[in-house]
């Protein structure tokens, strides 16, 4: 093998390197970009990581979803393989044609363009074993690549072929890029398997240079060799070019996502230089849009997240916007994403960057509560007013076992309250029902508008109110409640749990008993219980006691979405087509009822109005075996 | 807040012929179910906030669709966010949205 | 030859247009799916505007109907199976395998009642003491209006609009009779205790037809009932076991809390469950809007379906008082008469 020229260069190299260039400098403006937007501890984790042993575990950890994809494989072969055939066969071509001019021509390392355009500056002296195996290892990889082309372009033709419903709708920039990107390695194909004769090949190039060769006997010798350089150079420098636009950034900075969450970088309530890199690693591989039952029963396209992360990218504030304020918030396109955009997250932010009130909320009406003070508040009254206990443990010490705090939903479904007032009385449990006659709200509902300080202010009031009780168990109906009281409330020496945690715990203690009936139920699980504080089990055991539960194809992580996530602008027309689509999936076979653990789903079901929907506390309630009388008639 | 000046009672009529609709005409337009309110006081009964305060969103509705912006000013700040009228309004109107919404538009229009 | 007519459902609206075909020479079956004719008129006390018994207008109609017999038959307990348009008129399938062989079918399918649990806020079928306005009747014609514990409520309130005009259970209509009917109720309340407060809470009084404003006037002027302009949002129940009402009174623009020993549900008019696939069957269609039949047009073909010789009357047209279904059926009748000797 020697070089077919001195001076190892062709003017057709030029695209290659303006797009090279280009993609140079723009890396290092990105870089710099992002972490001059990160906060100085976070910079220091990324500076540290380098030089820390879990740098391997990154590397580790790059190789497998940037470059296998082992992620989108999990979800679905076909496309994982379409992923990794590109995003490795092309990372192998690049390494072992590095090896081969290592080999062959070492001093030419120095030359970015000579790997790519190899072949047309090498010709074959004579045929060796290592050279036979670089021209077959090249071939293979090659061949690798264009099996990925040729399905991603069957992906854009038939996507049921894919097992998907939908996939992404491009723009130009990104039509551009993707056209860009097809054309390279077919062109790159061509114009070694054209120039085979002189550069010699592997079985396909030299196998497809040998049926060119036949042709080129009936035409002007070799005159299609540079054209096809040239034209496979252009499309480099396209694909170049248009990167920072297209979704191709991904390849760039998926792998700088990696590096960042491995060096222990976390989104933040602001979206800094981190929710950048997690904006441009959305490579739009479209497997968040089945998911998202805004697109697939409420016909809102354009709210999905793979919108909204391109829309961020573009620029296109007031689009994103709208997108983040339609979002329910049901965390599914998260669960789905192959790369860990936490895209509701993101969204959460930019409401909260984008909140400009005229007048921000003041609760100072609501008065802290201060039981030693002789100021009678608000709070103290209430107290007063729905403190009720149990008969049977009223030796037992003043303060209150369990505050209960049902929540502004659960109001608006009484069976709810009455089911679990019934229970702690056949518990015997000495409870406060906090927000009896009406509380004041949570939180959440604001914090999940972006209006962290109206948040913080009914949290320093709720933290009094329930501090003030003594009760060392916080139990709530609604999954919004639980979800803020557990992650962001300070309650110091107080367990937050949820209905149906503390209903297993009461059954699992012999509290309460309880007989099972004969009915028919799918359980639903809310997406605040469960994709957002991870609640999946519990429900389950105490369901397992009460009825025949029979499982639907959205279970746990899977689970559906009633669309009556509270901090969106979705109107309600939408908001219906959402439950009722969703109740008719999970009803899909007989069911005599519809289990949840949270008013707003249970609303949202009912109004429906085609299946009795029950909540775990009523099911609970009505298949009570009530120790109390049993107590009773015994003595 | 707006001061009325010293010892003068405001009148209590509502001047339409120089309220101020633009306000009304945007969030309709943002908003469509801002126009299916029938008032029937749903929103007002069961909010939150309501038991504390003056907050009433059946009225603060109406006040932006007579243009009477001042009082809206004074009351918007109250509300929880919860969500709750929302759920138990009879003609499926977006209220918490329609409450932010105006909270932003005021703030577009420096009316604070 | 006689021409023979069935008519799918037997309520007052079906009484009544049996009667004016036979009247007319024809014959008629008179298919109803209980065992006994007279629909929801046989759960009503007394009928406004007149507080006329609703017994005495039903025990006419059957004694009418049973007087026809020549030409009326009674098919009780049987649903319709299926139709089929022959060379000469229909033949009409029942469920009991029974073939008739007519010219023309009437349905006078009529309505439901709202499911009140539905709204479960309003806590029926949770708190003992929350009726519906059926129930109530019931109590009425039993003449014992009382509370779970055995007395005498002291404070009743009632509802309109219950699952009308109402979005999130896709009801949004008016269901036209519930105004008044609560206005009727809270009369015959207060003749039965002088002494109870009664609540009226309603969203707009619609007094359309004659003698029910002076209904209301009475109500007012003569029982002292309150009218208070505002819709419940929720009820809960106080320590004490009564039931507190949150509204707002509009009028005065704030909130309002009322504590009463009874409530009832002012429960609205809806499409009967089995009228979709009653539609399928006879080819009828089904408004989008509200659910209820849909007739060829609202004016010179009022009581025609979509498809030839079937026919409409009642309230499975839509929500209609008693006098407007009896007019609503003799029209029918008038339609078909004229349809079978054109």
């Amino acid at each position: 093998m020697r070089e077919r020229f001195i001076d190892a260069y062709d003017p057709f190299v030029i695209p290659y390197m303006i797009g090279y260039v280009f993609v140079l400098a723009y890396l290092v403006v990105a870089l710099v970009t992002v972490v001059k937007n990160l906060p100085v501890s976070d910079r220091k984790k990324m500076f540290r990581h380098l030089f820390s042993y879990k740098i391997f575990i990154t590397i580790k950890d790059i190789v497998a979803d940037c470059l296998l994809h082992v992620k989108i494989w999990k979800k679905n072969r076909l496309l994982g393989y379409m992923h990794s055939s590109i995003a490795f066969g092309w990372f192998m071509l690049i390494v072992v044609g590095h090896i081969e001019i290592f080999f062959f021509a070492p001093h030419r390392i120095n030359l970015p363009y000579y790997p790519i355009f190899f072949r047309y500056f090498m010709m074959e002296t004579e045929t060796t074993v290592g050279g036979s195996v670089f021209f077959f290892l090249m071939d293979f990889f090659l061949l690798v690549v264009l099996s990925g082309i040729a399905l991603a372009m069957i992906k854009r033709i038939r996507r049921r072929f894919f097992g998907m419903r939908r996939t992404t709708r491009l723009k130009w920039n990104d039509q551009l890029g993707m056209y860009a990107l097809w054309c390279i390695f077919p062109l790159r194909f061509l114009a070694e398997s054209f120039t085979s004769h002189i550069s010699g090949g592997g079985f396909l190039t030299r196998g497809f240079g040998m049926v060119f060769d036949w042709f080129n006997q009936f035409m002007n010798n070799d005159a299609l060799i540079r054209p096809t350089w040239w034209a496979y150079s252009i499309a480099l420098m396209v694909f170049f070019l248009t990167l920072p636009w297209s979704r191709f950034t991904h390849i760039l900075s998926e792998a700088l996502l990696i590096y960042m969450r491995n060096a222990g970088i976390r989104e933040t309530s602001k979206n800094n230089g981190y929710a950048g890199v997690e904006i441009f690693s959305c490579s739009r591989c479209g497997l968040c849009l089945d998911p998202c039952q805004m697109v697939s029963a409420a016909s809102l396209r354009q709210m999905a997240s793979v919108e909204f992360t391109r829309n961020t990218r573009l620029g296109q504030k007031k689009k994103a916007l709208d997108a983040a304020s339609y979002c329910l918030m049901c965390n599914r396109c998260v669960q789905a994403c192959p790369v860990g955009v936490n895209s509701v997250q993101l969204k959460l932010n930019l409401k909260g960057s984008e909140l400009k009130y005229a007048y921000p909320h003041r609760y100072d009406y609501v008065e802290a509560a201060d039981a030693s003070s002789a100021n009678a508040s608000v709070w103290t009254s209430i107290l007063q007013e729905g403190e009720r206990t149990a008969p049977v443990s009223s030796e037992s010490e003043e303060k209150p076992e369990v505050v209960y705090f049902a929540g502004c939903m659960s109001h608006l479904t009484p069976r709810i309250e009455q089911s679990m007032e019934r229970i702690f009385e056949a518990a015997g449990v000495r409870y406060t029902f906090l927000d009896k006659d009406g509380g004041i709200c949570c939180g959440r509902p604001s914090m999940l508008s972006g209006d962290r300080a109206g948040s913080e202010q009914l949290v320093a009031k709720n933290t009094e109110a329930v501090l003030a009780t003594g009760a060392k168990n916080l139990v709530c109906s609604c999954p919004i409640c639980y979800k803020i009281f557990k992650d962001t409330y300070k309650l110091e020496g107080v367990r937050v749990l949820h209905h149906t945690e503390y209903l297993l715990q009461l059954l699992e203690s012999g509290r309460i008993t309880v007989r099972k009936s004969s009915l028919r139920g799918v359980y639903h699980d809310p997406c605040e219980l469960g994709r957002h504080s991870g609640i999946y089990q519990q429900p389950r055991d105490v369901l397992y006691r009460l009825l025949n539960l029979h499982a639907t194809p959205y279970e746990e992580k899977d689970a559906l979405c009633c669309g009556h996530g509270i901090a969106s602008d979705m109107p309600y027309k939408k908001r219906r087509m959402i439950a009722k689509d969703a109740l008719q999936k999970m009803t899909g076979r007989p069911t005599d009822v519809l289990v949840t653990a949270c008013p707003s789903c249970k609303r949202a079901f009912a109004e429906i109005g085609s299946t009795r929907i029950k909540d775990i506390a009523e099911i609970v309630c009505e298949q009570l075996v009530d120790p109390l009388r049993t107590e009773r008639n015994g003595r | 807040m707006k001061d009325f000046g010293f010892g003068i009672k405001k009148s209590g009529v509502i001047d339409l012929d120089k309220a101020d609709f633009s306000l009304f005409k945007e969030i309709a337009e943002e908003e469509p179910s801002f126009l299916h309110c029938f008032y029937c006081g749903t929103c007002t009964a069961t909010c939150s906030a309501g038991k504390y305060t003056g907050f009433n969103l059946r009225r603060l509705q109406l006040l932006v669709k007579r243009g009477q912006l001042e009082e809206v000013a004074r009351r918007i700040s109250e509300c929880m966010l919860c969500g709750k009228c929302q759920w138990a309004c009879p003609k499926g109107v977006n209220t918490r949205h329609i409450v932010t919404l105006v909270n932003k538009k005021l703030h577009a229009r420096k009316i604070h | 030859m006689e021409d023979v007519i069935a008519i799918i459902g037997g309520g007052p609206a079906g009484m009544e247009a049996a009667l004016s075909l036979a009247g007319r020479g024809h014959k008629v079956y008179l298919v109803e799916k209980s065992d006994a004719l007279g629909g929801h008129l046989a759960r009503w006390d007394r009928l406004f505007p007149r507080q006329d018994p609703a017994q005495d207008i039903l025990d006419e109609l059957k004694a009418k109907v049973a007087e026809a017999d020549d030409r009326i038959e009674v098919v009780s307990g049987v649903r319709p199976q299926s139709l089929k348009r022959r060379m000469r008129g229909l033949e009409l399938m029942l469920s009991d395998q029974r073939l008739l062989q007519v010219d023309a079918v009437l349905v006078t399918c009529g309505f439901e009642l709202f499911r009140a649990e539905r709204k479960e806020e309003y806590g029926y079928g949770i708190y003992e003491n929350v009726l519906t306005s059926a129930d109530l009747e019931t109590r009425f014609k039993e003449k014992k209006v009382l509370c779970s514990d055995g007395k005498p409520p002291r404070k009743v309130a009632f509802v309109h609009c219950v699952g009308s005009r109402d979005e999130k259970v896709d009801h949004t209509y008016c269901s036209k009779v519930c105004c008044v009917t609560a206005v009727k109720q809270a009369c015959e309340v207060k003749e039965l205790y002088p002494e109870a407060e009664v609540f009226n809470l309603y969203m707009d009084l619609r007094m359309f037809d004659r003698y029910f404003e002076q209904m209301y006037h009475k109500a007012q002027s003569h029982y002292g009932v309150h009218f208070v302009r505002g819709r419940l949002s929720e009820v809960s129940e106080t320590v004490e076991g009564k039931l507190q009402l949150k509204t707002e009174d509009t009028l005065l623009g704030r909130p309002m809390k009322l504590t009463v020993d009874m409530l009832v549900l002012m429960v609205g008019m809806q499409a009967c469950q089995g009228t979709e696939e009653l539609a399928e069957k006879l080819d009828l269609k089904i408004s989008a809007s509200d659910h209820f039949l849909e007739t060829k047009d609202l004016f010179l073909r009022g009581n025609q379906a979509h498809s030839k010789g079937i026919f409409l009357a009642g309230a499975c047209t839509g929500p209609k008082s008693l006098p407007e279904t009896l007019q609503d059926a003799r029209s029918a009748a008038e339609s078909i008469h004229r349809y079978l000797t054109d």
